[in-house]
């Protein structure tokens, strides 16, 4: 956190005193965030997932329309946006998460290392098991903090050496310490950061190829908050990583790539998310192709 | 200025005396309301209490009656709560397998406008007179074939129905829709994820529902009239005969000119009563339970 001026607010409450390049340079300093942060561009991108021409609806609204992007392995992508854009209803796209919405349907096509994620023959069951998923609030089983960890192994016949497999997921996510000799209590006596952690150790487990997070931790104060970042700067080493963040101070801390997604209006005077612009980070953050994203990264638009 | 002190005047005196008497006057009704079902409970089971207490002793449960004897020797309704468990048991096999397994797919898998047809049809089924219900099953099951414990514990298990449906649905529902998404989202089926994430947590619920469903049957009379009222004064453990049932021998033996036999009715509604009041109770510390299960202990 410490490339982050203290004086920037949480907050993207528009800032109509400061000129865009002050926000700018208040949002980020460049110089420390290319040394903390290769740009993904520099190093061989594998493409795992590629989204074209998304259009995801809940009912017959359009939630988000038309997104097309490529989102490249062992790194961290960012999505960023105003409420309502669509950043959740899109991450939910990449593990079939929203086909328990039954009035959620989608046109377009997401291709995971090329195997289109919507085809009739894919099981949304074995989709969901290479990519997982950790939500905004945290969710642990009522069970003990180790059947949690232990629970999606058990499910998928990964019983070998069970007790270090878990043991293996908290050290992962960073849990083990405080919990280790706890293993047996309950999850749900854990404070809300540790639940996170459990919740990610929980996703690791059953070692996915991506970690999906949607507003991992809004629901968390700031120390929680530093500890889950510290711990994605760790994962995108083997894990890709795809973030949905209403922070952007957030984004610009632990993210490679950013999409930054808005809210447009149709010609019938319907609302729907849009993807604006995807990028390096630090492109988005300081020197921006599109006046939107600028308007949104300083603060101006929110 | 003139505007402030209205308002301050407004404030203190005439509205808030009235306020005060409107607020003590509603609270003390409110108040009185629940004194009142709370005494009418009390009145009742003093009353049985006291003109049953008299019957109970080791004769009552373990002898059966004797319609003849006009008090001239001990006797009992050992039959009776023989055939009331039996009767009731069976009626919870059969009930709360297929009240679960409806509630779940009236929860979990059923489109949301199939769900709230069905469920109204399970309130509908819930408001059928228990005698109905009787009814039913002596023309279709009954009659012609005769009568048989089984029979009674069919009619008392769609009595049931739909009270475990219904109160297995409010458990499901109270279980967070996060829980299942996680579990969803580490790649289990739908079936696992009911099955080993929804149905523990609300297990507990459920046996409550049930427990309460269960004391709710165990005194229906009306069903039992036509499907089980013919059976002979001594204990049968064979529930494909009449089989006699406690709620059944209140009914007669209050009848009775034999004032023993009379006692002996309000003593086997006590043991009603009592049954009912420790499953309530067993039920309230299954549902206590749950609840910290489903929230941490907090």
């Amino acid at each position: 956190m410490s490339y982050v001026s203290s004086d920037m607010q949480e907050s993207t409450e528009p800032r109509a005193d400061e000129s865009a390049q002050d926000g700018l340079r208040r949002a980020i300093d460049p110089s420390q965030v290319g040394a903390e942060r290769p740009s993904s561009r520099e190093v061989a991108r594998e493409t795992v997932f590629r989204i074209e021409n998304l259009t995801a609806y809940y009912g017959k609204a359009p939630a988000v329309r038309d997104v097309s992007f490529d989102i490249y392995g062992r790194t961290v992508t960012a999505i960023i946006g105003p409420s309502g854009c669509g950043k959740s209803t899109f991450i939910r796209c990449l593990n079939r998460m929203n086909d328990v919405i039954p009035s959620f349907r989608s046109e377009g096509k997401i291709l995971f290392h090329d195997v289109d994620l919507q085809g009739k023959d894919v099981d949304p069951v074995s989709v969901r098991r290479r990519i997982g998923m950790v939500f905004q609030r945290p969710n642990p089983f009522p069970k003990s903090i180790f059947d949690n960890v232990a629970y999606g192994l058990r499910i998928l016949g990964m019983k070998d050496n069970l007790g270090d497999r878990v043991e293996h997921a908290l050290k992962r996510a960073a849990l083990w310490d405080e919990v280790s000799n706890r293993l047996k209590d309950s999850a749900l006596a854990l404070s809300g950061g540790q639940q996170q952690r459990l919740c990610i150790a929980r996703a690791i487990a059953i070692e996915p190829d991506v970690i999906l997070l949607d507003e991992p931790a809004s629901a968390l104060d700031p120390i929680a908050t530093a500890s889950i970042e510290d711990l994605m700067h760790e994962l995108k080493e083997d894990y890709t990583i795809v973030i949905v963040t209403h922070n952007m101070q957030q984004a610009a801390r632990v993210a490679n790539m950013t999409a930054f997604f808005s809210i447009s209006g149709g010609e019938d005077g319907s609302r729907h998310g849009v993807l604006v612009e995807y990028d390096d980070t630090e492109k988005i953050f300081t020197n921006p192709s599109e006046k939107r994203t600028e308007d949104y990264v300083t603060g101006r638009f929110g | 200025m003139s505007d402030l002190t209205l308002t301050a005047k407004s404030l203190t005196s005439e509205h808030r005396r009235r306020r005060r008497i409107v607020n003590w006057l509603m609270e003390g009704l409110a108040t009185l309301a629940a004194l009142a079902a709370v005494a009418l409970l009390v009145i009742v089971v003093a009353s049985v209490a006291k003109r049953g207490a008299g019957a109970l002793d080791l004769d009552f449960f373990t002898k059966t009656p004797s319609f003849l004897g006009f008090g001239q020797e001990k006797s009992g309704i050992a039959n009776a709560i023989v055939g009331t468990f039996i009767i009731v048991g069976l009626a919870i096999l059969m009930a709360l397998p297929a009240g679960v397994l409806a509630a779940i797919y009236l929860n979990e898998f059923a489109p949301k406008r199939v769900a709230s047809a069905m469920t109204v049809a399970f309130d509908v089924l819930n408001g059928v007179p228990a005698i109905v219900i009787g009814i039913f099953v002596f023309v279709f099951l009954v009659a012609g074939h005769g009568q048989a414990g089984i029979k009674g514990a069919f009619a008392l298990a769609i009595l049931m129905l739909p009270l475990v449906t219904r109160s297995t649905q409010e458990v499901l529902a109270l279980v967070p829709n996060a829980v299942r998404e996680a579990s969803l989202a580490l790649g289990a089926p739908r079936w696992r994820t009911t099955l080993n994430v929804v149905l523990p947590m609300a297990v507990g619920g459920i046996i409550t529902g049930a427990t309460l469903a269960t004391a709710r049957v165990a005194g229906e009379t009306a069903p039992l009239l036509f499907t089980s009222s013919l059976a002979g004064n001594t204990v049968s453990w064979n529930p494909t005969e009449p089989m006699a049932s406690i709620p059944f021998f209140i009914f007669t033996a209050a009848e009775q000119a034999d004032p023993s036999l009379q006692e002996q009715a309000w003593g086997a509604a006590l043991v009603l009563i009592m049954f009912v009041l420790i499953a309530s109770i067993v039920a309230r510390a299954f549902g206590l339970r749950s609840r910290r299960r489903l929230t941490g202990g907090r």
